[in-house]
């Protein structure tokens, strides 16, 4: 087997181990309760007939492994369970919240992106000014924000003292898209404020390390200026490092869009949870939250492969 | 600069410890009852930061709230660190199937957030102080763990180390005697840095109505309550917004100083 399909097979390895293993943890705290899980989710006063019914319809006369192996196989058929209080398919409630959130994912990052980028150069490249500094003081401050303060600070003073955006709902971008833009950008500006921070001294210490490196002194030497030589040249070395927080940072930016949501009251995947917990709608949550976990696992191997694809020493298997 | 990154994470840290300890014997006013005819006062004498909702002073429900905020990083890091640094150490001793089972399980933890893991956890438990202190105490298991297995990795590539094992000293004995020692600071640092997280993720849980329930006031629940008042009252949201904005700073603060304290040639790096 070639080095590159060896790395390839080993990262999928690695990547279907780790979702089993967050599959039987999603289910075991979820189903491996005491008690009865009929009881706690119709209440105290619920009839025996119901709960009888209840109980095979989960299948809870079977006993654990094989409600979990149910579970699993449903989901690999593509079959996430039905929610209990709707009636609907766990996936069909899903589909159009995913919309939301993977918008909101998705704009949140590329302006963190926007963010962090020419902040953490001007930090690397001023490290020793007081605009480095700053930069990192700014940096810190950004991170201690809470992304849900952030955001009900950002409604307050655009939405409500300025009324240039509206403070909270949704509306589809198939049915207005001019609504949708308006309605979205103080969540995903909240979150990459946030983000964008946390960003920052990851990418100022990448590109501290491009300054080090031989090929930039030469840069620098055969007269380019200190911003270009570091774009030019740095930049596709600091990407490694780069795409790998980007991958870390996943987790933390779902995160994020689920608790901006609540802020600003979008029907996204984190207010379908939220809901679905305070209705102690199990498959449901079960089913969210084994499909966010599979979501940030599948994005961090695509970020090991994208290793491949920037560092052309990783295909050859030399070391770094 | 550096000295100045310390000093100021020492003295957030202080303010909130203190906050805490004062509030334990005396608030200006009840944290808890509710009293109708003072909803709503603005900042002054003798309310200083004003009123809430419910007519309760901000000042003293801010105290309280440092109480429940330091509880849950102090549970949750010390859940985090228990498990994960022998885990780590572990890992790093042993090396082999060892180290690839303890690393494997760590990932998985890591695939959950904790805020995540809280969800689940309220789902089936209901939501409670002590589910959000479990989540994120569980959820940053892998953290520790994976800064245990560098330290070690690093100490046991050491001459000291060699001598030790040549000797004929047990695996046990080098862990305690050589490999702890010199791990620790890194333990140190990434507790700070942990902190400042376990209070984001509680304030956040508490935020979602899935920490620790009414009336205990924590400044996730404060700043719940005060976004109903974001369009008639917005000084609401700012006090206990800023509470939380400190005590992370300053933990923040605390663990980047301490790194740069132990280890001067990190500063550049990272």
């Amino acid at each position: 087997m070639s080095v590159l399909a060896r790395q390839v097979a080993r990262r999928l390895g690695i990547f279907a181990v780790t979702l089993l293993g967050a599959s039987v943890l999603i289910f075991a705290i979820t189903s491996a309760l005491p008690g009865d899980l009929a009881q706690v989710m119709l209440g105290l006063d619920a009839s025996p007939e119901a709960l009888a019914a209840l109980r095979a319809e989960l299948g809870l006369d079977r006993p654990l492994p094989l409600r979990y192996l149910a579970w699993v196989g449903g989901m690999l058929g593509g079959d996430f369970g039905i929610s209990r209080l709707s009636g609907y398919p766990v996936l069909q409630l899903m589909a159009p919240r995913f919309a939301v959130t993977g918008w909101l994912v998705l704009f949140g990052m590329i302006g963190a992106l926007l963010i962090a980028v020419p902040a953490g150069m001007v930090a690397a490249l001023k490290r020793r000014h007081w605009q480095g500094f700053a930069v990192n003081a700014l940096a810190q401050v950004g991170m201690a924000i809470p992304v849900f303060w952030g955001g009900i600070l950002l409604v307050s003073l655009v939405a409500v003292r300025l009324r240039w955006l509206p403070a909270n709902g949704y509306v589809p971008l198939s049915q207005d898209p001019a609504g949708w833009a308006s309605h979205l950008v103080l969540p995903a500006l909240t979150l990459s404020l946030v983000q964008g921070a946390v960003l920052i001294r990851y990418v100022r210490s990448a590109f501290v390390e491009v300054l080090d490196e031989d090929y930039y002194r030469t840069a620098r030497a055969i007269g380019w200026r200190p911003a270009p030589a570091l774009l030019r040249h740095g930049l596709r070395n600091a990407a490694m490092s780069l795409v790998t927080v980007l991958g870390l940072q996943l987790s933390a930016v779902l995160v994020g869009a689920i608790v901006v949501e609540q802020v600003f009251a979008l029907p996204g995947l984190g207010t379908l949870l939220l809901t679905a917990v305070q209705q102690r709608d199990l498959l449901l949550v079960q089913g969210t939250v084994m499909f966010l976990v599979l979501a940030v696992l599948a994005v961090n191997a695509l970020v090991d492969f994208s290793y491949l694809a920037i560092d052309p020493r990783q295909r050859t298997g030399e070391s770094r | 600069m550096k000295r100045l990154q310390l000093w100021l994470g020492i003295a957030l840290v202080a303010g909130v410890v203190l906050t805490a300890a004062v509030s334990l014997v005396w608030t200006p006013f009840d944290p808890i009852r509710v009293v109708p005819g003072q909803r709503l006062l603005p900042p002054g004498w003798p309310h200083l930061l004003g009123t809430d909702g419910f007519g309760i002073d901000i000042v003293s429900r801010l105290m309280v709230g440092a109480r429940l905020c330091l509880l849950v990083g102090v549970i949750s890091v010390s859940l985090a660190a228990a498990v994960g640094v022998p885990l780590g150490i572990l890992a790093g001793q042993a090396g082999g199937w060892v180290d690839e089972v303890v690393m494997r399980l760590s990932d998985v933890v890591y695939a959950i957030p904790a805020v995540l893991l809280a969800i689940l956890l309220a789902a089936g438990f209901g939501a409670s102080t002590v589910t959000a202190m479990v989540a994120i105490g569980v959820a940053t298991i892998p953290a520790f763990a994976r800064v245990a297995r560098a330290g070690t990795l690093q100490v046991m590539a050491s001459d000291f180390v060699l001598a030790a094992r040549s000797s004929g000293t047990s695996p046990l004995a080098t862990a305690g005697r050589h490999v702890l020692p010199n791990v620790a600071p890194l333990v140190g640092v990434q507790a700070s840095v942990t902190f400042a997280l376990a209070i984001l993720a509680e304030a956040a849980l508490s935020y979602l109505g899935l920490g620790t329930p009414p009336p205990t006031p924590t400044w996730g629940t404060m700043l719940r309550d005060a976004q109903s008042y974001v369009y008639t009252d917005p000084l609401q949201a700012l006090w206990p917004g800023l509470a939380i904005a400190l005590a992370v700073l300053g933990f923040n603060l605390l663990g980047d100083g301490l790194r740069d304290h132990l280890d001067p040639r990190l500063r550049e790096v990272s």
